[in-house]
């Protein structure tokens, strides 16, 4: 692998994009991020003087808030939209917000949005850089690197690491960016859940696909839960989450047959009882509020490194 | 009325490629009073104008797109019947079948008679109406067939959706059958397609992308062959893309079903492979049916090489620049075809060696006149003269900027390719020469 000083991008649109050392290099550049938010004065200058607007289409509390305190804490000028307070709720289209951010002359902007590609729209207008921060049923390139930072701190490894993920596959954008990553990074991806919530073509991207948790789960170095959302039923993908539960769900008693020293991941916002049992989510395995604190220090790297990269 | 020319011209000595009258080879053609006063070898000259036609240009029946939204009425910010006819003009048609979603739906005699009368006074393609199945395409009542059939309709649909149900698809076979003509259907299964944006496969799993399998479009299809074989009607599948489709087609043909299937250029040349290319998700590549892949692909080429495939058609569907320019998911399905169509054909197939030059005539203009049992098709004598002339080897780089459409929604910008449209003769009036193919300017005869 070829250590790389930093992005080839100025934007980071998707873990597509990315190669094995750059992710590495975001990696332990968050490391590095981590340090500061040990300190009595979380605060560091990275980014002074820059701003960032945080453009936020589609409800989100974790990932908002996360790049937020990321932005504050290398001291950027940070702008927040959402769409209740937008222009947007008027019909101005995206294009004519990304346009009217960009006479504003933003460094970087942060989009979170429900169509996928729409990072990938801003892309061609703004010269911002422009960070996804979930876009669709496409990526979400911060959860995927907040996630191997958690398991690298764990593991003290990705590569080899077997990693079962389990849930809706079909929606999940989380799902995206961690096969992406993982298969990248050399670690071997199981991917479990119902036939009607797996994409074509998963098979491609050099994952295991399986309907079988135990299948999934059976000596995982990792376990990473996705939500399954309510309104799933409504497209017959699933007759009820009762039976979701029954057939998908993680309980300690699945969770047995797992590694020793196996970990249990979720992005967020959990479904206890749909997807993950309690005795899980709250037990022992669970490095669930790792990842939140990761997030914090994974978006401080990523932005440092588009925009923080002139500094003298 | 279109003014027609009156002095007698001569086209001399161009290879003319006319299938259906058996004909492949140099010929002269007298085009008098807008009509074909003669054709054949060295015919006598005597007071005529003369055009030396380049013997490596081809002349050709006038070529005819039967799936075509000219947006008019209703939605002619995206295009209007005089923009949309003069773009097929440039792009080698001298006829266009129009589909009747528009606003309102050509589900009357006077829709119909509404798009014939601007048709006529821009003075440029020929128009053919569709009517629609259903009252506003809404799948409920049957629309008056007879009286639109009267005014001019050629044909009937509720194309952008399938016909709602088979017992109404069921009807409609039936009771056009009774004017011998057809029904086109756009062929989706809607429950399959749902809100899918993109082909269903690796690809729009890796963009995240919601898909629409193949299946949403050969089942659909499979319903309407089973129909047209219980009525005995004719059904014609719009716009196939998918390869589930062609074989269902070709089941439906080798029981003697009367169905017929046309293919547009963009699902012969493209694959939503390029959904990925630059910075991805350029909405110019999201139409519907979706751009699949390329086993889908290639069984659109086969089915053109096979004969199995019956038409050519763009499924010209204008969009204004702000329509497209919106999130992938937002953005309208649809892109222009007429003025890249004859450059991906001639490309694509002719010189690839897929097809003759005689197949591709049959494909962009025999085969859809006689499907609609309309004017042209052949080169006869006595009968308009509508012309399309090739070039066959001019090479051309599409430059969507500089399209004649109102709009300007095509994938195909900066493609090199063989082959342009020399120039369109509609009634034997010379309604373009095309300006960047060397002697074309021949043609100009005024």
């Amino acid at each position: 692998m070829t250590v790389a000083t930093r992005l080839r991008s100025r934007h980071l649109l998707g873990i597509a994009d990315l190669d094995p050392g750059e992710i590495e290099l975001i990696l332990d550049t968050a490391v590095a991020m981590k340090e500061i938010g040990t300190r009595t004065i979380k605060k560091v200058p990275a980014l002074r003087g820059r701003t960032v607007v945080n453009l936020f289409f589609e409800a989100s509390t974790r990932t908002r808030l996360s790049f937020e305190l990321a932005e504050k804490r290398l001291s950027a000028d940070t702008m927040g939209i959402t769409t209740a307070g937008s222009s947007v709720t008027k019909g101005e289209t995206l294009a004519d917000t990304a346009r009217t951010l960009e006479a504003m002359s933003p460094d970087l902007i942060v989009i979170r949005h429900a169509a996928s590609g729409s990072p990938h729209l801003l892309s061609t207008i703004c010269k911002a850089g422009i960070v996804n921060a979930g876009d669709g049923t496409h990526e979400h390139p911060t959860q995927a690197l907040l996630d191997a930072l958690t398991m690298r701190e764990r593991k003290g490894r990705l590569a080899g690491l077997k990693v079962a993920i389990v849930g809706d596959l079909l929606h999940s954008r989380v799902l995206r960016s961690n096969v992406l990553l993982l298969t990248r990074m050399g670690a071997e991806v199981r991917a479990c859940g119902p036939a009607t919530l797996i994409p074509l073509g998963l098979k491609a991207l050099g994952v295991h696909v399986t309907t079988s948790i135990d299948e999934a789960v059976k000596d995982a170095d990792v376990v990473m839960m996705l939500r399954v959302q309510h309104e799933r039923m409504y497209g017959l993908f699933l007759p009820s989450l009762r039976e979701y539960f029954n057939l998908f769900g993680l309980t300690p008693a699945r969770l047995a047959h797992a590694a020793s020293d196996v970990i249990v991941m979720h992005p967020g916002p959990m479904n206890r009882g749909v997807e993950i049992d309690s005795a899980v989510a709250d037990g022992p395995w669970s490095v669930i509020l790792d990842q939140v604190a990761n997030g914090v220090a994974v978006r401080m790297a990523v932005l440092y490194l588009l925009a923080g990269e002139e500094l003298t | 009325m279109m003014a027609q020319a009156t002095t007698a011209h001569v086209l001399k000595g161009g290879r003319v490629v006319d299938p259906r009258a058996g004909r492949d080879g140099h010929f002269d053609i007298r085009i008098e009073n807008g009509l074909v006063a003669a054709i054949g070898k060295n015919l006598p000259l005597d007071e005529a104008r003369v055009v030396d036609v380049p013997a490596d240009f081809v002349i050709t029946p006038g070529l005819i797109d039967m799936h075509v939204h000219l947006r008019e009425p209703g939605q002619e910010h995206k295009e209007t019947i005089a923009t949309g006819t003069w773009s097929a003009v440039v792009g080698g048609f001298t006829g266009v079948a129009c589909m009747p979603n528009t606003d309102p739906v050509n589900d009357s005699a006077s829709v119909t008679q509404f798009i014939l009368k601007r048709a006529a006074d821009a003075g440029f393609a020929r128009v053919y109406p569709i009517g629609a199945v259903s009252l506003g395409s809404m799948g409920d009542q049957m629309t008056e067939m007879g009286d639109l059939r009267a005014a001019g309709c050629v044909a009937f649909t509720d194309d952008g959706k399938p016909v709602a149900t088979a017992l109404l698809m069921r009807r409609a076979l039936e009771y056009a059958g009774m004017f011998d003509v057809p029904i086109i259907e756009h062929c989706e299964d809607p429950s399959l397609k749902g809100d899918g944006v993109a082909h269903e496969g690796a690809v729009a799993a890796l963009l995240g992308l919601r898909g629409i399998p193949g299946v949403a479009e050969s089942i659909m299809a499979e319903r309407d062959i089973s129909l047209a074989e219980l009525t005995g009607g004719r059904i014609h599948v719009a716009h196939m893309s998918a390869r589930q489709t062609m074989r269902a087609v070709r089941d439906g043909k080798s029981r003697g079903v009367r169905v017929t299937c046309e293919v547009a250029p963009h699902h012969f040349t493209l694959t939503d492979e390029a959904l990925r290319e630059g910075a991805g998700y350029n909405t110019n590549l999201k139409m519907n049916p979706p751009l699949r892949e390329e086993a889908d692909r290639l069984a659109m080429i086969e089915g053109l090489r096979d004969g199995s495939v019956d038409i050519i058609s763009t499924d010209h569907a204008p969009h204004h620049a702000d329509e497209k320019a919106l999130e992938f998911d937002r953005a309208p399905f649809g892109i222009v075809g007429l003025e890249t169509c004859v450059p991906l054909c001639l490309d694509r197939l002719v010189h690839a060696g897929v097809i003759s030059l005689s197949r591709f005539v049959e494909l962009l203009s025999s085969n859809p006149a006689s499907l609609l049992k309309i004017l042209g098709g052949t080169i006869s004598v006595g009968a308009p003269a509508d012309l399309t002339v090739l070039a066959p080897d001019a090479p051309v780089t599409i430059r969507t900027a500089t399209l004649v459409s109102k709009s300007k929604n095509s994938p195909f910008d900066g493609w090199s390719l063989r082959g342009a449209t020399a120039a369109t003769i509609v009634g034997g009036r010379v309604l373009y020469a095309n300006p960047a193919v060397t002697d074309a300017a021949r043609f100009v005869i005024t």
